[in-house]
């Protein structure tokens, strides 16, 4: 995923037909078509396609059915704890990305470099290896298994554990896009705020936060659409108890296992929905960053 | 005092609190119950360990694991390094639409890529009542696996090498085709190197995924033991079966892949920035 949501801002430009009128960049016609087609057929097939097929299959037994299954008090349940995870999650990781990107860009300290690296990590973690970790720290076998359960707490099969899953996966989502960006903004314009006699929060509030703010959007849609998705690491921890800690996900694996096909497409034609609001969104905030003087999205 | 060459004092503010939390949350989440996965490998005997993970059916879950990961990052290395090339150079109805949805698998969730390739590749589904008659089963098969596993790594190599793609000078394709260079060895000897870095890159970064995947693939792969059974599904087989230090050992071997995979994947993204002439 590193790497990936670099550079995205520039992707929607009006050049494509510049390489077409320059001879010395125009491909012969026969290769254009060649390529557009292999690539286009390969983007419905395995793109396209699947996500028209959640719709379809949600709405087969008609809208009625389709209602019945999203209002039904299992899914209420799921939709619920969803929220509670990613409304936990993705406020704790945004106060992380904030810190850490302060910390980053202002200020020169030893191993930094490692300290991004670090925060990369979660990314390379399989999710399942994920949902085992907090098993191995805070499960009956685990490290302070004994000791919560003296005292009665559950984290393992619970709804913490759910929500220190979800922290986990979604961990370095909003960090990497404000590290690059404040890295390149500088601290220049915070210093003289401080110079002239403004606080330090007053600089954050009225300088810094202002300069990153569609980068922090940008950072908080993508964190919340992996939290709300989460599957692997949140199924481990879960213990799939229905209606207490089922997340959306969850309740689309129990409905598909049980044969309840539209049910389960119902609940997963929510979840495609947030997905496609999510990449609108998305694709607003780079197109009004790509706008913004001060905001340069790109490394 | 403007031309003074030591850097005036930082005069910033929260350098000891942004840094402090940035760490302890940092150690929290994410590097004490990390550890716990090494500690508690460290803890079993070596025969222990070497039955847990080199076990036939565990071997096969690598095979399976590994290569299908290899081939769909390859064909989406392939396939992406074609859209790439649609979105920049050519212009056709929908190309902004198809843009903003290259990164569907990034917002959609595993679970609902999975049923819905499932609906399309079984034998009575939209793309498997085709293939059927034929003698090509998809679902419940090696061959599901891989279609998950494209699906989940499509857009890196799209999105690595796009912004590469859009930053290159035409200078150097006008200068090939004045000295007589023909569209194909423009393309081959001169565009391609500039792409490679970027290619490889994307091809990494799917493959990580790929490897670590679980969401997608457990619903369209049937899950057979030595058959299609992927490593990740291993380890929560051996955890209902409360084989902690089994799950704990497999995991510290997927573990040290991916940080092996981190460190080319860094180097690789270094060696993009350097060949494409922008700043690390």
């Amino acid at each position: 995923m590193a790497g990936a949501s670099q550079g995205l801002l520039t992707a929607g430009n009006r050049r494509g037909s510049r390489y077409e009128i320059n001879s010395a960049t125009r491909d012969p016609a026969w290769i254009k078509w060649l390529v557009l087609g292999l690539s286009l057929s390969f983007f419905v097939l395995f793109l396209l396609v699947p996500l028209i097929a959640v719709f379809v299959e949600a709405l087969r037994k008609g809208w009625d059915a389709y209602v019945a299954a999203i209002i039904e008090p299992d899914a209420l349940a799921a939709i619920r704890l969803t929220l509670i995870a990613a409304g936990i999650a993705v406020p704790l990781n945004l106060v992380f990305g904030v810190s850490a990107a302060w910390a980053i860009a202002k200020f020169d300290f030893p191993g930094k470099h490692f300290l991004i690296t670090l925060i990369d990590l979660p990314f390379s973690v399989s999710p399942v290896v994920a949902g085992l970790i907090y098993v191995l720290v805070f499960g009956s076998h685990g490290w302070f298994g004994p000791w919560l359960s003296e005292y009665d707490i559950k984290i393992i099969f619970a709804v913490p554990g759910i929500v220190l899953a979800t922290i986990f996966v979604t961990f370095p989502f909003i960090a990497r896009e404000l590290i690059p960006l404040m890295q390149t903004q500088g601290r220049d314009e915070e210093e003289a705020a401080i110079v002239l006699g403004a606080s330090g929060w007053q600089t954050f509030w009225h300088v810094t936060l202002p300069n990153i703010k569609w980068a922090l959007i940008y950072g908080v849609i993508l964190c919340n659409a992996r939290a709300m998705g989460e599957f692997g690491a949140v199924s481990v921890v879960s213990g799939h108890i229905r209606g207490e800690t089922n997340t959306m996900p969850l309740h689309v694996e129990i409905l598909y296992n049980e044969y309840q096909f539209t049910a389960a497409f119902a609940v997963a034609s929510l979840l495609a929905l947030l997905a496609l609001v999510t990449l609108a969104i998305k694709t607003y905030v780079e197109w009004r960053a790509s706008r913004e003087p001060n905001e340069v999205f790109e490394e | 005092m403007a031309s003074s060459l030591a850097r005036p004092p930082n005069v910033l503010p929260g350098f000891g609190l942004s840094l402090g939390f940035a760490l302890t949350y940092l150690s929290l989440i994410v590097l004490i119950p990390l550890s716990a996965v090494f500690i508690k490998t460290a803890s079993l005997s070596f025969d222990g360990f070497w039955s847990a993970v080199a076990s036939p059916r565990v071997v096969a879950s690598y095979r399976i694991s590994f290569g299908m990961s290899l081939l769909a990052a390859a064909i989406n290395a392939v396939f992406g390094l074609m859209l790439s090339w649609s979105l920049v150079r050519y212009s056709f109805p929908g190309r902004r639409i198809v843009d903003a949805l290259i990164d569907l698998p990034f917002a959609m969730p595993t679970a609902v890529a999975g049923i819905a390739l499932t609906a399309l590749y079984s034998q009575n589904g939209w793309i498997g009542q085709y293939l059927e008659p034929l003698g090509i089963k998809i679902a419940f098969t090696p061959l599901g696996v891989l279609v998950a596993l494209i699906f989940i790594g499509l857009p890196f190599v799209v999105r690595t090498v796009q912004p590469v793609l859009q930053d290159l000078d035409t200078d150097i394709e006008e200068a090939a085709a004045t000295l007589g260079a023909n569209r194909l060895q423009t393309f081959m000897r001169v565009v391609l190197p500039t792409l490679t870095p970027a290619i490889l890159t994307g091809f990494a970064l799917a493959f990580a995924r790929a490897v670590g995947e679980y969401g997608s693939v457990i619903f369209i792969a049937g899950n057979i033991p030595m058959v299609s059974e992927i490593t990740p599904l291993l380890i929560i087989t051996k955890l209902e079966q409360y084989d902690y230090a089994g799950a704990t050992a497999i995991a510290a071997v997927m573990l040290t892949v991916s940080f092996i995979l981190l460190l080319i994947i860094n180097a690789l993204q270094a060696w993009t920035n350097r060949r494409s002439g922008r700043e690390a």
